[in-house]
Order: C-alpha cells, then structure tokens, then sequence
C-alpha cells in the first residue's frame, strides 16, 4: 500500500492519438501518388522527392536546433516529411537539385519555423515553398516533362500539361483540343504535370485512407471538388466549344492534390465543420476564377494560400452550434 | 437506430470487466467514517456526540439546510470521535468515526426481501421519507433528491428519464443493479413518477447492456407509462442534458436553466433503487454498489459497500492493489476523482474504485496545438476547448465567458482525444472557477 500514486484531475485515460500518428497515416496516404509518379515519371520523380524530403528535414533540424535553440527537435513528428513530400508533388520531375532545396529553405524556415514551428503557421509550408520557386524559377517550374521517360531527369523532354491545353482552348484555340489526353488517362495519371498531382486515381485511395483513419473528414475535400464542378459544369453547359466537361478540370493540375493533401492541412484550415464547408467553397471559386481568367494555368496553390490568410476570419464567424442555443 | 445525442461525444473502450460479476457484500468494516459533505449544497450538522451508541439506519447528522441531506450510520456501535478526513476531493473535511460493534439494525427498518408493490402514500409523504431517507444522486454528482423532485412550480414536468446509460468506461454497478433488483427498480420508478405528478418515465440504457435492456423491457411490459428506451453507446451520454437529448430531442437551454426547463426530470437508476428502499422499506441511504476493477486487478468484482468503509478495505476484497498501480480513481476514469490514498471512505457518491496501471496514469508532454480541430468534434456541449485554454493561459476572462465556458460539463471528451496531449480540460476547469466568480460578483452588485 505504500505505492505512489499519481494524483491529477480527470480526465484520466487518453484515446492513444498523437501527432505522430496522424502524421504517419498522411505519409502513408501520400504513398500510393508517390508509386503512380515512379510509374509516370520514372527516375526524376525518386530523385526530386526525396531531394525535397532529406532538405525539409535537414532545414527543420538545423533551424530548430541552432536558430531556436531547441533542446529537443520536432524533427520526429513527421511534419517535415510531409512537407517535403507535398513540396516535391507540386514541382515538374526535371526540376534541378539546387532549386529544390532552395525551395525546403523556404518552406520549412520561412513557411513555418519563423512562426515557431508546427502549429503556428499561417500557411501551408509546401505552397509557400512552392509559390516562392513559382516566382524565382518560373521557366523551370513550368516545363513539365512529357510521361514514360523513365531513366531522364533534368534532361527529359518537356510538352504542355492538360491545363495548357484547356487554357488555349478557352483561348480560343479549337485545334490544341486534339492534343487532349481523354479524361480516363488524366484519372489515371497518364499525362504531363506536377510529380504528386497526375494521378487522380492515386490521389483519392490516398483521401480514402485518411478518411477512413479519421484523420481528416469529408468537408473540406467535398466542398471543394463540388464547387468546382459545379462552378465549370455551368460553363460547360453554356458554352461547350470553348469550356472542356468538368471532369477535366477535377482531374487535371493540382486540384485533387490540393483538396484532398493541401487544403486539409489541419495547422492552416478552419476548426469547424461549417468553416470547412465555406474555406472548400471558397477555394474552389478561386481555382476556377484563376483558370479561367488568370495568367498562370493553375489556380491551386494561390485560392489554397489565400483562403489560409482568412482561416482566422473564418473561425471567427463559423462557430460551432452551442448546445440549448437553438432552445432558447 | 437508436437514439443519442447529436453533438460530439467520443468512444472510449467501454472495458466493463465486471458486467458479469454478480454483486457481493463487503465485509462490515472496524470503524465507519462519516464525511459530512457526501453531497451538493450545505454539508449535514452532527446530532451525536463522542461515545453516543448508534444503531444502522440511526441519524447521525442532519440536513444543514434545504438544499442538503441527512446523514445515517451504516454500522452499529459507538462514535469514535469528530474529526477530519481527507475524502474524494483531496481536501481535509469534518467527519464523524464510529467504531463498529455488532451489527444491530433500527427496528423500523423493513430486511426482508419481500417486494411491495403498493403504493398509499401522498406525493408530500414520499418526498418526505426520501428526504428523510438522506437519498442523493447516486450517479456521482450527489444532488439531494428530494430538492429534485420539487421542481420550480413554473416548470411543467412531464417526463421522468432514468439514467441506466453508465458510460463510463470499467463502471458496471448500475448494470448489476438492474439485473438482479428489476422489480424494486420498476416500483421505484412508479414512486418518483407519483410524486413528480406525471405519467411516462423513460428508463435510457446504452447497447453494451443488452441483457439489462431485455430483462426490464420485459418488466415493465405490464406497467403502464413506462418505457425502456436503448441508446446508441456515446460517452458522455449520461450526462443530464445529453441524456435528455437523446431520449426527448429537447435540449436544455444554456445554464441558469434546469432540465426542469424542458420539462424533464431526470434521476440515476442507482438513486431509483434508493428511493424504493427509502420509501417502501424506510431503509435510509446507508449501503451502495461499487465496482472495484481496473486492468490489472486480481478479482474485479461489483460489491455491496456500507457507506464509510475505508476503500483500501475494498480493494483487498478485490484482491489487494496491483504492483504496477499509479493511481487511485473513486469513480470512472473520465469523470472520476483521485484518491490521495486508500484510507478515504466509501461516500454517497463513490460509483466505483478504479485502480489505473502507472503508465495510463501517467501523462505525457504536452506539445503544440496542431488545430486539428478533434476537441471542437468532440465537444458535446458545442464549445472550442482549444480556445478556451488558450483565453484561460491569457487570463482573458471576458472571451471565456463569451465563449460559453459555464456551459462545459467537464466530461473530459476535448482532452482525452487531443493529439497533443494538451491539458485543455485543467485549464477550462481553472477558468470555470475564475468566470463564476466574477458573474457571482456582477449579480451582487445589481
């Protein structure tokens, strides 16, 4: 009876979640779109990826270690990973090394660390990192490499992304309309673009595990995806000629990638349902906005890092429903 | 489908080793210890003095106002003294020692085991016997029954819900309860039900209890009035408002406002067992059901306790505590409370003994709050637990109010599902403390 006893208020057993775990099954969701790039993309797919992983890591070590001055580094709960693997899916397979890990220094040091490390910033690292090389590197973060070249890295051939093509069509180019893969390749991911967004099919068995883990729930994936197909269907339907069928656009880019691995960020998206719902909605319309009217072919990233700048808004107005308030 | 409340709630492994354990007697203890303070509202004055001889079911403390209940011995012998005890709340109370001799019992109480299902009394006699009975909330809260059966005359009551849920995890006691006294619940029911003025009771058990379910709804084929209703297992459905979400679709209004608001009553079915015995046998409150378990325990099993037993007496019953113990719970581990060790008593409100191993016990480094929003899913009250204990580690009381937090019915669901093993539930419970002050403060000045 002499045991010590521990003495703290309930509640007193814990469901077992830790950070580490979610983390791990979103590495793991992220699996299935790394195998489908290989597939696609070959050797340059391997190497941009884990280029983008090894540099997040390194950064996150070295700027929690020697800036922050942390005893123990958050290195092992597996956010860098993921932030090295959605960087590396948002760049084209020939991109060169220097410019990667150029990229990790952003997204790691500026995208997050400067904030104070995971939990605290804003943005999605990845996008910003990716943003950034957008800005800096704008030819070769838009010459995408054509599929099945499976042993070419920097070296391989480029040609147009589905997106290109929709764009000349809208621009009045019937003729590059030829030039569309058919929307069972695109599904698939036989088709030129970012490493981690050509396949959709991936993509979603990917979504599916983390749904089924409870790791993310539906919102903010389904609000997305419906509000763009809703918003290009009606395009669609008004004028045929000069809008491709909304399949296209849900299985083209970076749209998939980003509504079901981006968006879903829990650290930069809104804390309830009904906020979920509205930042889904809210990203989809500027997809669509930035597609059909921007300069740059993909709207992905922009909607996804502005909607991250109103979150706070967001939470402000989308409170959860208060218990006996509908009573009273 | 079965119906359950709709807002949040989470699935903790239900763990009742103890369903199948059918309820044994404690052995009778050297000496009882009597806290004063057993329940909600002003603690009960002594009417014994040292060296006074008691006999089971003699009052020993009377009510220390409306609000409050009487306190009988559960042991015959003679008052040690009147002294301290630390008890479930880890602070030192008054309390009265008697040493135990014999077991002779006061001869108004009925022992016989007869069930009497008549019923002559007037809805003013039977809330007297309970009030005489010392009868409270055997659910943990320990709320003088008598004060809830005498709803503001405002409030129009038409529902008695029993509370059968038990959604804590390892608690089996009110399970037990049912299986082996049904009639004597049904009778009870009948009595609150009379002297409440209403005509439907609702009995609300939870799936896991499917041989309880089936045994009463078969009880009370033949009653009219009274329904047994299965619930979808979700902690915390026990919870008052919850309960009564569930079983009505009401929802009762943000604090002040009382289920007697939405024209409920709702009582646990371990205080309706308390109420037959009270009323028909004029037993008093004296004895209960404690579920002794935890995971590494040797012989968990469902004991009938003589309120003031020093717990440790019970645990060797259950086969002493297990080596790897790190702590001592009186009541379920989501709600329970710690023991600062095994000499507080059996109280009113003691539910059950849950030794937890050392390394559940324990708890983790916190880490950064990742937003991943699990506390605003799992909170059943509508709150943002992860703003609150940020507003609270800011002192910024104004937003805690604002934000609800007299709502939270600290059920545990936002910290025991944070990834980031974020103490929320302290803080909220910090800012709780705070919050009511100050509108206590606000209403005085008016």
């Amino acid at each position: 009876m002499a045991q010590k006893l521990f003495i703290s208020t309930s509640p007193h057993i814990h469901c077992g979640d830790t950070i580490e775990r979610n983390m791990h099954w979103v590495i793991t969701a992220l699996i299935p779109a790394l195998i489908a790039s290989f597939i696609v993309f070959g050797i340059g797919a391997l190497i941009v990826t884990v280029t983008a992983v090894a540099s997040c890591m390194l950064f996150e070590w070295l700027i929690s270690r020697f800036l922050l001055g942390r005893e123990r580094s958050t290195l092992g709960d597996g956010s860098a990973i993921i932030t090295g693997m959605l960087l590396a899916f948002n760049l084209p397979s020939n991109i060169p090394l220097y410019q990667i890990v150029m990229g990790s220094l952003v997204a790691i040091g500026i995208g997050k660390m400067v904030f104070g490390g995971l939990g605290n910033n804003p943005f999605n690292p990845a996008l910003v990192g990716r943003v950034f090389m957008l800005i800096s590197f704008p030819t070769r973060m838009t010459s995408w490499p054509e599929p099945h070249q499976l042993l070419s890295y920097t070296d391989a051939t480029t040609c147009a992304t589905p997106l290109n093509l929709i764009g000349q069509i809208s621009g009045g180019n019937a003729a590059a309309a030829d030039s569309l893969p058919s929307v069972w390749n695109l599904f698939l991911g036989n088709t030129a673009g970012c490493i981690g967004e050509v396949s959709a099919l991936a993509l979603l068995i990917g979504v599916i595990i983390l749904l089924c883990k409870k790791v993310i729930t539906w919102h903010i994936p389904v609000s997305i995806l419906a509000t763009v197909a809703v918003l290009t269907g009606i395009m669609w339907i008004v004028n045929p000629d000069l809008y491709v069928n909304p399949l296209y656009h849900l299985c083209s880019g970076g749209l998939m990638l980003g509504a079901c691995f981006m968006a879903t960020d829990y650290v930069t998206s809104p804390m309830t349902h009904k906020g979920m719902v509205w930042y889904g909605i809210g990203i989809g319309f500027l997809t669509v906005i930035i597609r059909f009217f921007g300069s740059y072919p993909e709207g992905m990233s922009f909607a996804i890092l502005i909607m991250n700048a109103i979150v706070p808004l967001i939470n402000n107005w989308c409170k959860p429903k208060h218990f006996g308030e509908a009573a009273k | 489908m079965s119906n359950t409340f709709k807002i949040g709630g989470v699935h903790p492994n239900p763990s009742k080793l103890t369903a199948n354990r059918a309820i044994e007697p404690a052995a009778l203890p050297v000496q009882a210890v009597f806290p004063l303070s057993q329940h909600i509202g002003a603690p009960a004055v002594p009417c014994v003095a040292k060296g006074d001889q008691v006999l089971v079911g003699t009052v020993i403390a009377q009510p220390g106002g409306f609000m409050s209940a009487a306190i009988h011995s559960s042991v015959s012998g003679k008052v040690a003294k009147i002294d301290t005890v630390i008890d479930a709340s880890g602070q030192r109370k008054p309390a009265i020692f008697i040493d135990v001799q014999g077991d002779e019992w006061d001869p108004s109480i009925d022992r016989s085991t007869t069930l009497v299902q008549q019923l002559n009394l007037t809805k003013e006699e039977i809330i007297e016997r309970i009030k005489n009975a010392g009868v409270v909330g055997m659910g943990g809260a320990c709320f003088p029954t008598h004060v809830k059966l005498c709803p503001p005359p405002t409030c129009k009551i038409d529902t008695l819900i029993i509370n059968a849920v038990e959604c804590e995890p390892y608690l089996t006691a009110d399970h037990r309860l049912m299986l082996e006294y049904p009639d004597q619940i049904i009778v009870g029911v009948r009595i609150i039900m009379k002297a409440l003025g209403i005509d439907r009771a609702v009995i609300g058990i939870e799936e896991n209890k499917p041989d309880a379910i089936e045994l009463l709804q078969r009880k009370v084929m033949m009653v009219s009035g009274i329904e047994v209703m299965p619930l979808k297992m979700k902690y915390p459905q026990g919870g008052e408002k919850q309960l009564i979400e569930a079983v009505t679709g009401r929802q009762v209004p943000p604090p002040p406002a009382l289920p007697a608001n939405v024209g409920c009553v709702v009582q646990n079915v371990g205080t309706v067992y308390a109420i037959y015995e009270a009323v028909i046998k004029n037993k008093p409150l004296i004895e209960r059901i404690v579920t002794v378990t935890g995971d590494s325990v040797k012989n968990p099993c469902n004991l009938k306790v003589r309120m003031g037993t020093p717990v440790s007496q019970i645990i060797e019953q259950a086969g002493g505590m297990p080596e790897d113990t790190g702590k001592l719970l009186s009541g379920g581990p989501m709600m329970g409370r710690p023991l600062l060790g095994a000499d507080a008593p059996v109280v009113k409100g003691t539910s059950g003994i849950l030794m937890l191993p050392e390394k559940v016990a324990e708890r983790r480094e916190e880490r950064n709050c990742i937003r991943c929003a699990k506390c605003v899913d799992a909170c059943p009250m509508g709150l943002e637990p992860y703003k609150l204990a940020t507003a609270t580690q800011q002192q910024d009381w104004e937003k805690c109010e604002q934000e609800w937090i007299l709502s939270c019915i600290e059920c545990g669901c936002c910290q025991s599902t944070c990834p980031s093993r974020r103490p929320l539930l302290d803080w909220i419970r910090l800012s709780k403390n705070k919050v009511n002050g100050i509108v206590r403060a606000r209403q005085a000045k008016k």
